[in-house]
Order: C-alpha cells, then sequence, then structure tokens
C-alpha cells in the first residue's frame, strides 16, 4: 500500500467517524418521534428516511448535487451563509453520507425505542421522571444495544458507500477519495496487486464488524433489519 | 380533611364511565369489579396516564385535574405512587437504584421514608445488589411496591398488583401489604377482582360494573348490603372485624366483635390481637328459636334488616343484624315463606363457618 492508500484509509475512517456521530445526534430524534408518534404523518417520514435503501446511490447523489450547487437552493444557501458550495468538499461529502446512511441509523433505534414499550416510561413518570428526564434516564439505557447497532451499520454502511462518493465528492486526493474510490481507480489503472489490498482490508473489516456486531447483539441486528 | 374526590365521565362508544366517587383519605380504598369494569381506567386517569377531558381528580386540597380551571397536572408532578399489574422494573438498573429511582426526584425535605426502613418493611433488603431479572415475580413486585412508596406518594394506586401471581407467590405478598396498611398513613387505592384479596385488606369498597359506580361506602356495609347485582352476590358474604378475647379450656379461641362472640379453632395470635374474618351467606343458616342439640357452635340472636332474591332460582338473600353488625344469609325461599322472614323479625342465627383472614 502506498501514501495514496493510506490517506484514503485516513480520510475514509474520518468521513466514518464523522458522519457516525452527526446520524446519532440526527437520527435519535427521528427515531423517538417514529416511535412514539400517532401523526399521521408518520409513514411519510418513514418511508423518505428509508429512501436510500431502495434508491440507487447515483439518484441522491444526482439530487444533492443539482440541490448544493451554485442554482440550487441549498446551494444557494450556503453561498449566503458564507460556507461557499458544498459539493467537491469534506463537508459536501458528509452531508450525502449523512442523508445515504440514514435508515441503517434510524431503523435499528427506531425498533429498540419501540421494544421498550409504554409501561417503563409511564412507570418512569409516575416516579416523579420528567418526559426528559425519563428519555436520558431510561430510554436510552433500555435502548443501548440499539444505539451500538446504530452506531457499527452506520459506520460501516458510510465506510461501504460509493456512487454517493463520486457523485458529490468527485476524487480528489485527502478531500474526498476515500477507499472504495480509491479501489476504483486502481483497478481503472490495472494496478490489480493494490486494489486486492485495499479491497482485501475493506472486506476483512465489513466482515469482522458484522461478526462482531452478530456475537455481541445477536436480537438487535434482527430486529435493526428487520 | 384529606378527602380523594375523583369525577370522571368518559364515553367512547363501546366502552363508558361514569363515575363520581368521594374516598376516605386514609385506609384501603378497594375498586372492585369484573374485567372491563372500568377499574383500571378510573386508576390510570387518577394517576394521570389516561387523559379523560373534563375529569376531576382532587386529594384533598390539592387539584390534579380540573375541566373548569383548566388544569391538568402531568404525571410526573403528582405526588403518587403506582403499582402496575407486572413489575415494570427498570431492568438496566439494580434493585437498589431502582428503589432509589423515584426517591432521587422528591426534594430531600419531602421524602417521608428511608429506604433502609421500606426494604425492610418489605423484605427485600436482601435483594437491593439484585438485578429485576434475577427476582422471582413475588419479589419483583415487592420491590416495585418499595419503589412507589420511596417516592413519598400522598396516595398510593396498585393496579391489581397480584393478579399476575400464582396463589403462593400472592400468599407471599399478601402480609406485607397488611403491614404496609398498619405502618403506614398513605391512602390506598386498590384495584381488584378478587374477592378474597378485597376481603382481606380493604376498609372501603367501591363496587364497579359496566364503567358505573353500584356502590361505595365502608367494607362490612358494603359487603352486607342484600341487593348487590347477581355477579357479586354469587359470592355474597360480609367481613367482620374482630379482637381475639381469649382461648377457650377446649382449644377454641373467643372473637368478640360488636355484635357478640364467635369461636374458632385456637389462634396462635396474641390476646388483643386484630383479626378479621369473612362469613360466607351460604354459610349462615336461620332458625326461629335458639337450635337445641346442634353440632354448630356459633349461635347468635340476629334480627332480620332485609331480603333480596338472588339469580339462583329458588334462593334468597336475608340481611340481619346481631347488634349494628350486619351479617348476610343465603336460604331458599321456601325456607324464607314458611318461617315467614321479614324484616323485624327476631330470629338465630348458625354459623357454619369462620373464615379467618391473614
Amino acid at each position: 500500500m502506498d501514501d495514496a492508500d493510506l490517506a484514503a484509509i485516513w480520510l475514509t475512517l474520518k468521513l466514518a467517524t464523522t458522519v457516525t456521530l452527526l446520524l446519532l445526534a440526527a437520527g435519535t430524534p427521528i427515531a423517538w418521534w417514529l416511535a412514539r408518534t400517532r401523526s399521521r404523518f408518520k409513514n411519510v417520514v418513514a418511508a423518505a428516511v428509508a429512501l436510500p435503501i431502495v434508491l440507487p446511490p447515483t439518484v441522491i447523489g444526482f439530487y444533492l448535487l443539482v440541490a448544493l450547487g451554485p442554482n440550487g437552493w441549498l446551494g444557494k444557501l450556503t453561498a449566503a451563509l458564507g460556507l461557499g458550495l458544498l459539493p467537491f468538499t469534506f463537508a459536501g461529502l458528509v452531508l450525502a453520507s449523512v442523508l445515504y446512511s440514514m435508515p441503517f441509523v434510524v431503523q435499528p433505534l427506531q425498533n429498540a425505542f419501540e421494544a421498550i414499550g409504554e409501561r417503563p416510561l409511564e412507570a418512569a413518570a409516575t416516579l416523579r421522571a420528567s418526559p426528559w428526564d425519563t428519555f436520558w434516564a431510561v430510554a436510552v439505557p433500555l435502548a443501548r444495544p440499539g444505539f451500538l447497532s446504530a452506531a457499527v451499520l452506520g459506520f460501516a454502511h458510510t465506510v461501504g458507500e460509493f456512487g454517493v462518493v463520486l457523485m458529490i465528492g468527485g476524487n480528489i486526493p485527502d478531500k474526498t477519495r476515500v477507499v472504495s474510490v480509491q479501489i476504483y481507480d486502481h483497478v481503472e489503472a490495472l494496478e490489480y496487486a493494490q486494489a486486492h489490498w485495499l479491497s482485501g482490508a475493506m472486506l476483512v473489516f465489513s466482515f469482522l464488524v458484522l461478526l462482531a456486531l452478530y456475537t455481541t447483539n445477536p436480537q438487535a441486528v434482527k430486529r435493526g433489519r428487520a | 380533611m384529606n378527602d380523594i374526590v375523583v369525577r370522571l365521565h368518559l364515553d367512547r362508544g363501546d366502552f363508558r364511565l361514569d363515575v363520581d366517587l368521594e374516598l376516605p383519605g386514609r385506609g384501603i380504598s378497594a375498586l372492585f369489579g369484573p374485567s372491563g369494569s372500568g377499574k383500571t381506567t378510573c386508576l390510570r386517569a387518577i394517576a394521570g396516564l389516561e387523559r379523560v377531558e373534563g375529569a376531576h381528580v382532587a386529594i384533598g386540597a390539592e387539584v390534579w385535574q380540573d375541566a373548569e380551571q383548566g388544569i391538568f397536572v402531568p404525571t410526573h408532578r403528582r405526588a403518587l405512587g403506582y403499582v402496575f399489574q407486572e413489575a415494570s422494573l427498570f431492568a438496566h438498573l439494580s434493585v437498589r437504584a431502582n428503589l432509589e429511582f423515584g426517591m432521587k426526584r422528591v426534594p430531600r425535605a419531602e421524602r417521608r421514608f428511608e429506604p433502609e426502613t421500606v426494604a425492610r418493611l418489605l423484605g427485600i433488603w436482601e435483594l437491593l445488589e439484585r438485578r429485576p431479572g434475577s427476582l422471582s415475580g413475588g419479589e419483583r413486585q415487592r420491590v416495585a411496591i418499595a419503589r412507589a412508596l420511596l417516592a413519598s406518594p400522598r396516595l398510593l394506586l396498585m393496579d391489581e398488583p397480584l393478579a399476575a401471581l400464582d396463589l403462593r407467590r400472592k400468599q407471599e405478598i399478601l402480609p406485607y401489604l397488611e403491614r404496609m396498611h398498619d405502618a403506614l398513613s398513605i391512602p390506598i387505592i386498590y384495584v381488584s377482582h378478587a374477592p378474597d384479596e378485597v376481603a382481606r385488606l380493604a376498609d372501603h369498597l367501591v363496587l364497579l360494573d359496566a364503567g358505573r359506580v353500584v356502590t361505595s361506602g365502608p367494607l362490612s356495609e358494603t359487603l352486607a348490603r342484600a341487593d348487590l347485582p347477581p355477579s357479586f352476590a354469587d359470592d355474597a358474604g360480609v367481613v367482620l372485624d374482630t379482637v381475639l378475647e381469649g382461648h377457650e379450656a377446649d382449644n377454641l379461641s373467643r372473637l368478640r366483635f360488636d355484635g357478640g362472640v364467635l369461636y374458632v379453632g385456637q389462634r396462635k395470635e396474641a390476646i388483643g390481637a386484630h383479626l378479621r374474618c369473612r362469613i360466607h351467606a351460604r354459610d349462615v343458616s336461620l332458625a326461629l328459636a335458639r337450635p337445641q342439640g346442634t353440632s354448630i357452635v356459633n349461635l347468635l340472636p340476629a334480627r332480620v334488616t332485609a331480603t333480596a332474591p338472588t339469580d339462583t332460582p329458588g334462593h334468597v338473600l336475608v340481611q340481619v343484624r346481631m347488634g349494628a353488625t350486619p351479617l348476610l344469609a343465603r336460604i331458599t325461599e321456601r325456607s324464607r315463606r314458611e318461617l315467614d322472614i321479614v324484616p323485624g323479625r327476631e330470629l338465630w342465627v348458625q354459623i357454619k363457618g369462620v373464615a379467618l383472614l391473614g
């Protein structure tokens, strides 16, 4: 492996870590809402969150590219805020990855919250805990396996993405060239030996992550993917 | 004045609730009725877990819900304790942390009990470091009761706390509930569909049927009503609160109550102990004169105060009083006619069986 490969690995880990943290922060309230609401918009929101599971990554990438571009509404917003334009930057890649991996975080969390049921929350209320207090003191600890699954799946899914990266991130060393893109470059250049090294590393990494998940927490995985 | 006032009116099509209750601010009030009669909904509305529009809930001077004043105090701001049918302990916390959950959220100055006192009262002192998952059903329910008490409630609500337990576990918990009743001054509303629990624990009885209050009053008076709906009259019988007065030479114990004396098999309790006993209407027969040559020990003079039909054809319930204490007898309509049993008539009751509770 050369420096470019190591840089790609480093960038991938940085991206996946950032995205996972953002996903947990954004996905938790969405999952909590989906698990508890009786709103008739529940299914609409749930379907929207799940879209990346069925859509080709290129479709999501394409819409994001348009929206974030100089003539897109998000692009105008970021430009007006002095953030510049996000396509082909690390920040743009983070944003795209957050949207793309959202279902892999929201669904395990939602399932974990639903599995808690109403009763422990009611019990907490009769023991003087406010809803906010109950969320942190009862719901989050009881949903811990769900958080673990969500974090691992979000992280692994971000590491494994390719189409969205190409569309919105391009292929800029140290900025947007992640491992999956680097492998593509190697193959294009007929550097099969290097492609083997990186691909093998990805394969082993993904397998170990899933193995760890299934071993430590078989229920949560089943519920998470159900 | 610490009375509990509950007014609920609810119409959900197939389920109606029409409850207007004033309960004593002390002792155990039982909400008793068949399933689907609205007991649990009542309790949940009192706790604020279920929001019944237009309801009025107040305990003493503290109003928890009132439509006209626009008051709805959320559950976590009501000084109540709630024991669910299943213990509902927090699985991620130790027994100790479960106990402290409510306590920690009550300002120190408002705490009424020490964890140690409550843990000993409910016999869970040995369990503090255990996880809820490793406890038996009975132990879990005792921890849940202790947890509710440690939140220093002004009112304890118990929703069939024994229903999910088998007979042995029930027998294990009942003595603790009796001790609570004697040792603490918290009013308790106790939902149950088990007559034996109610007879054993309650001071005040509310009968609910199909969302309506059939009757509400002190336990012994309410159970002694001859005109209860058939679903209750089936297992009719009264409860007497007695004092153990002495022991006889032939291994019988003497129990004194307002209207006389009962003899039962020798009791181990100390002289002066309070014993509650239940006398089923089917175990009571009536005679116009003091029966001679009978093996029945408990013969008492009484006066008929009411009669009412039962849902078993050919049978009637007769309410008599020994002094002020009421008793129910279940006899055939033929006997009633032949002995001419009408209100005001003096006669003798023979009691075949006295069930001691506890």
